[in-house]
């Protein structure tokens, strides 16, 4: 597993995450203004979000795009990676500009990667480029319909 | 970059300029107009329209789970017949734990499962049970079913366009 689990973290820095997974208002100084909610300081809300984020509690801050809104294509595709060329298969996926996020699994299909493109005639070029680069057959598994997508967690 | 095409080139820029992440200063957005050269009036009134239309869900932390001790993580699958693959998968996605729930297409004869559901808890055991009491529930609709956990995350960086830098984007 990445990281160190289960990091030890402040009262201030849970309340911080909790409230800035339901975003942040756009405005002139919206650390202040979360902060103002929080009974923190500006200067506090911004050194506590760039520890954070260096201790990797965080792995990102910024907007979430939705791919298929911005024109964009977006799909859920896996492979199988023999064990002794795990780490290679693992680079060469990684490497494309266009995974955006990879994980192992415990299953004979054991990464699983989420591909997302400016031009949706583009996935299918990356799918083929991966399957070509790897060896390995990539199963695309595009989503079909959604019944909700609300992810939180309390931190 | 023809995919984004009915975004104006101004909004392009932004999406460009923030998707690393916002600027972790005390005026972001005036940091944006900065960078794409846009008045910062007009960087928020775009990015508060982008929010309303949907291309942004929000501006929002995203935590490793596994750091706040989210340390199972599982993808469930499901095989469920077509005819019934909605109303299940409604009825998954309120299910306590699970975070969300999509139907995506069958790849026989690799893969028979149409319906993804990711369920997260303290522990192995606690998403184990709590699978196994979704599994009771569904029966008899469910031919079969599965559990990935996740046991490293090989790469998380969000979504990116793939494009030139802010700097290097035209007006």
């Amino acid at each position: 597993m990445t990281g160190r689990a289960g990091a030890v973290l402040a009262e201030a820095d849970r309340r911080l995450i909790d409230r800035l997974q339901d975003g942040l208002p756009i405005v002139d100084r919206p650390f202040a203004a979360v902060g103002a909610e929080l009974g923190l300081a500006e200067a506090e809300v911004l050194d506590r979000l760039r520890a954070l984020l260096e201790r990797g509690v965080l792995s990102r801050f910024g907007p979430l795009f939705d791919a298929a809104r911005l024109g964009g294509a977006l799909t859920l595709a896996a492979l199988h990676a023999p064990e002794a060329e795990f780490e290679r298969l693992a680079d060469l996926v990684n490497r494309h500009a266009e995974v955006a996020h990879n994980y192992r699994r415990d299953h004979e299909l054991n990464m699983w990667f989420v591909v997302a493109t400016g031009e949706p005639g583009r996935l299918e070029a990356v799918i083929a480029e991966i399957a070509a680069e790897t060896g390995q057959a990539v199963l695309n598994l595009p989503k079909l319909a959604e019944y909700r997508l609300d992810l939180r967690f309390k931190a | 970059m023809n995919g984004i095409a009915e975004l104006e080139n101004a909004d392009r820029r932004l999406v460009l300029a923030t998707q690393a992440g916002l600027p972790l200063v005390e005026r972001p957005f005036a940091a944006i107009a900065d960078a794409t050269g846009l008045p910062v009036a007009e960087v928020m009134d775009r990015l508060v329209r982008l929010q309303r239309l949907g291309v942004i869900r929000r501006i929002a932390a995203i935590p490793n789970h596994y750091r706040l001790g989210y340390l199972a993580n599982a993808m469930t699958v499901w095989n469920v017949g077509d005819d019934m693959a909605d109303a299940i998968g409604r009825r998954i996605a309120d299910w306590p734990g699970v975070s969300h729930c999509y139907r995506r297409p069958r790849q026989m004869p690799l893969w028979p499962f149409n319906l993804f559901a990711m369920l997260h808890g303290r522990d192995r055991s606690t998403v184990e049970a709590e699978v196994a009491a979704l599994a009771a529930a569904l029966h008899p609709h469910v031919r079969e079913h599965a559990m990935l956990f996740s046991t490293r995350i090989l790469k998380k960086t969000g979504l990116r366009l793939a494009g030139a830098p802010p700097e290097a984007a035209s007006p």
